[in-house]
Parts: structure tokens; sequence; C-alpha cells
């Protein structure tokens, strides 16, 4: 048809585009509510919110689900919890993992419940009609204060309510929200009696990846604020100061879910699931997803399932 | 529009002018920011531009490699520029100022060899056959008549670096980054909003001001040409935008 070399370049090109064009207008909005998944039998759409755990625990969700002769649309890295709820409201997911007691303070931030339970109880309450929280698992992913090993040693220090004691500046690094979490510095004074003047802050917008880490190890910051689940505080020997108080609230991994899918079956499948995650699953999951061998979600997901002997 | 109305109450607001976190700090500190990236990326874009348009040599690179540099993203490698190289927070001005310094490079090279190159021919000959010698002739006759073209090249680079050293929060520093960066995670999107308006402002008020070095730098020579009936319309059109900024 085209003699030409050019001829046949600019076909390809053509086609090409054309190509790209109707990719284009197939894929349309990814949070859009795809009807053609329903067709028959459970089907459920589960979502992740933007960090790699979330994912990783969802993918545990979603192949157990699927075992169980579930269909399963996966959408991942659905960014924060603002986002992902409103996606569970407006029906394009129908099932999140989630955190207990951040979700708690989203939906009511005067709680007082201090305890893994009472959040949990409170939680149970406090989640809005149409939406439920299923069994909570052991495993727990929250912020925790680190310092070094010589910090802790040079200044006695392996509690948070050690810190008013000690006659050191304190340098906190962490996100740039800590400065205004109630358990941020200020819940440092206001809990632990750390007076506010000895308190600095540094924001270091990571979420207590490597930037964070480095600076606590320089000795940028003294404390920093490292996700309790992230293999670099095993890995730089950091000590993660006890908090006898509870100033940060539990978290412990739970499925939050649209009540019209929670059918028995899938209650059942994924309160199995909380039964048998544990924190240390977390940690060993995370480095290997974040460590040199930079598994991924999907691959984590069948052999912590393989390994539980689940499904 | 609420959010404006909100934005502008927040920047009215007079506690929020005092202060490390006030506004005149953070304009300082990211004027500081953008004004060491373009001294610094001036510095070496603006030489390697002249020996460029002089000698007509590397174009090619030059060309190709700038348009690479372009398309790096400034956040990823500001990270990685920090934590690759240990200077972390410690010493995160460094990787600041690198990867801004990237970014303006590209528009100023582009400027400067281009405002040479573009230098009449004829004018570069007559000026040889005068007697000049090479750097003569690049500082007496090529600079002077591609100053107009090289300050476009600050303009756009200025324009970049102010719109991006945003990214300095993320990192720890400050600038009018901190508003948004802050206010992003807790939903605070009035102040992501004033972050974003002050750094807009800002963009706009120096692209006014670098307009008028602009228009004062054309030689004399130069602009008596520009003023025949033929350029008129763009001559017109600039002055508008320079009283509207």
């Amino acid at each position: 048809m085209f003699t030409s070399r050019r001829g046949r370049i600019a076909a390809g090109i053509f086609a090409a585009g054309a190509v790209l064009t109707l990719a284009a207008c197939s894929s349309g909005d990814p949070l859009a509510e795809d009807d053609s998944a329903g067709s028959g039998g459970d089907s459920i759409a589960i979502g992740a919110a933007g960090f790699a755990e979330s994912e990783i625990i969802a993918q545990i969700y979603a192949q157990a689900l699927e075992a169980n002769d579930i269909t399963v649309d996966f959408k991942g890295q659905i960014g924060q919890r603002d986002v992902y709820i409103e996606a569970l409201n407006d029906g394009s997911i129908d099932l999140i993992p989630d955190y207990s007691g951040n979700l708690l303070q989203f939906f009511d931030d005067s709680s007082e419940a201090k305890s893994s339970d009472e959040v949990l109880a409170a939680l149970q309450d406090a989640t809005p009609d149409g939406l439920e929280v299923l069994d909570q698992s052991e495993a727990e992913d929250k912020d925790s204060y680190n310092v070094t090993k010589e910090f802790s040693e040079a200044n006695g220090v392996t509690s948070l309510a050690d810190l008013a004691g000690i006659d050191v500046p304190l340098i906190v690094g962490g996100n740039p929200e800590l400065a205004e979490r109630p358990y941020g510095p200020k819940g440092l004074t206001d809990v632990y009696g750390v007076d506010a003047a000895r308190i600095s802050f540094v924001p270091i917008s990571d979420s207590g990846g490597p930037l964070t880490t480095g600076a606590l190890l320089d000795g940028t910051v003294t404390i920093a604020d490292i996700f309790s689940t992230t293999p670099s505080i095993e890995e730089n020997g950091f000590v993660t100061l006890e908090d006898p108080e509870n100033l940060i609230l539990p978290q412990n991994v739970l499925p939050l879910i649209n009540s019209d899918k929670a059918s028995d079956k899938v209650t059942k499948v994924l309160n199995a699931i909380s039964a048998e995650l544990t924190t240390d699953d977390l940690i060993e999951l995370n480095a290997r997803n974040q460590g040199d061998e930079k598994a991924e979600p999907e691959a984590l997901a069948k052999d912590w399932l393989a390994e539980k002997d689940l499904f | 529009m609420n959010l404006f109305g909100d934005a502008f109450r927040w920047i009215l607001e007079p506690s929020h002018w005092t202060g490390p976190n006030g506004i005149p700090n953070r304009i300082l500190e990211h004027l500081a920011y953008t004004g060491l990236t373009v001294l610094i990326a001036t510095l070496i874009a603006v030489a390697l531009g002249l020996y460029i348009g002089h000698t007509g040599r590397f174009r090619g690179i030059a060309v190709s490699v700038t348009g690479a540099m372009r398309a790096l993203p400034t956040l990823g490698l500001l990270v990685y520029l920090a934590v690759l190289f240990g200077l972390g927070i410690q010493f995160a001005l460094i990787p600041t100022i690198i990867v801004l310094v990237v970014l303006a490079i590209p528009p100023l090279l582009a400027g400067a060899y281009s405002g040479v190159q573009s230098v009449d021919g004829r004018t570069v000959d007559a000026a040889r056959s005068m007697g000049m010698t090479e750097w003569q002739i690049l500082w007496k006759v090529e600079v002077p008549l591609a100053l107009p073209l090289i300050l476009g090249g600050i303009r756009s680079a200025v324009l970049q670096v102010v719109a991006t050293a945003t990214v300095a929060a993320y990192i720890s520093l400050g600038g009018l980054g901190r508003y948004i960066i802050d206010a992003l995670p807790v939903r605070d999107y009035t102040t992501v909003l004033v972050g974003a308006l002050l750094v807009t402002i800002l963009a706009l008020v120096l692209d006014g001001i670098l307009i008028l070095c602009q228009r004062l730098t054309v030689p004399a020579g130069v602009r008596a040409i520009r003023s025949s009936p033929g350029q008129r319309s763009t001559t017109k059109s600039a002055s508008t935008v320079s009283t509207a900024a």
C-alpha cells in the first residue's frame, strides 16, 4: 500500500497516534465506577492509599477474596484519607485497609479514647452510616519517636517520660504536619511536661524516610518521628521511645468497608486475615519492599498468604 | 471564590506579617534562594553561551544537553541529591541550590548563545575588519547587541526558579513553599492557596522589573531600527505588558 519509506513511517506514526487516542478514550476517569465488573456473583472494588504498606495489605485482601470466588477490582494509589473516604462514599471503591487511631480522628477529632480497644469501640461508633470497620488486627503502624542508641545511652532516655528530666535541647524532626498534631511537640509538653522552650522542630517531608533517618544519624535532629514499621529503625539501631501515656493513638490495621459489600463471606475472609496479621509481619513485608529486594506488593501478599496458610 | 476570599484575608491578617513564619521573612528566604541560584546559573550559563555563540562550537551538544536537563524532575532530583550525597537535612541548601541551578541553566544558555548568534554576521565582520580583537568583538559588539536576548533568558530563568523554589520546603528549608508544604497534609487549602498566590505575585513583580531592564538595555541604534513602522506593533504590545505588570 505504501510504496515509499516515508509513506510507511507516516502511516506508522498515524497508527500509533490513533492507538493512543483510543486508549485515552477508553480509560477515562480511573476513579469512575466500573459497571462491567459487577455482573453476577459477589464483586468488590478494593482501594489502597498512596503508600506501599497500604498497597501490600490491600493486595492481601484482594488475593484472599479472589481465592474465595469474589470478583475483585483493584484500585491502588488513591492518595490520602480524605480522597479515599470520598471514593468509598461515592461507591468507586468498597474496601480499603486503614489504621484505627487516625481513622477515628478523621471521623471524630474530639474522641478521648486512648487504648487500642477504646479506640476500636469509639471508631465503631464514629464510623458514618453506610461504612463499617471489621475486626482489627494486632498489627500496628504508628508514629513513633526515635533517638539514636548513643543519645539514649548518654542521656538515659528510653521513654518519652524521661525527656522532661534531661537537660539537652530537643530537636524534633518529622513531617511538617506533626507540628500541628496533638501528638507532636505540643503533646510532649502537655502530656510529658517537656519545657516548650527546649523543643525545636525541623520539618522534613519524607514521612520518616531516608532524609529523616539521615538527619537523626548526623545529629541535625535529636528525635525523629518515624513510622513504627519502618525497617530503618532496626537497621540503624534507633531506640523507639516508649509512650506510657498513650500520647500517640494506637493504629491497628483494620478493613474499612462499604456495609452493602460486607457479606458474611467477605467478613469471614477479612477477619481471618486480621486474626493473623502482626506488626512484625508488616516490618518484614516493608523491609522486603523497601530493601534491596524491592518486592512488589502483589508478590509480597502472595507470600504472606502462603506463609500463613490462608486460602 | 470563598477560598480566594479566605486566602486574601489570611494575607491581610497582621499577625501573619511578623516572625520567622511571617510573610516578609518567607519572601526574603524565597528571594535569597532565587537570587543565589540565578547568580550561580548566570555565571555558568552565560559564560558558556557566549563561548558557544561566538565560536559556533558545541552548539549541537549544548542544545541537546540543556534540552535533556529541562526534563529532569526537580523534586526527584532534590531528594536524590539529598539522600545520595548524604547532604540531607544538615546541608539542605546545597542540594536545593543545585537542582534550581540545573533548572535555570537551559533558558539562560539558550538566551546567551542565541543572542550572540542573532547578531548580524556583517556587523561582526565589520568589527573584525576594523581591527578589533575577538575579545573586543565579543564585549563591544556581540554582548551589547545580544543583551536583550540574554536578559530574556534571565527573565525566563527567574520565573521558573521563583515558581520552583517552593521545593526547598520539602527538605526543611524556608521560603514560600513552607505555606504550601506545611498546609497540604493538614488539608488547610487556604494557606496552600496563600503560598501559591504569593509565589505568583512575586513572579509577576520580578518579571515586570526584568521587562523594564530588558527594554532599557536595547542599544540606542537598535532601538532606532526597531521603532521603524514595521516593528511598531511589537514594541507597543511590550509596553502594554510592562505597564500591566
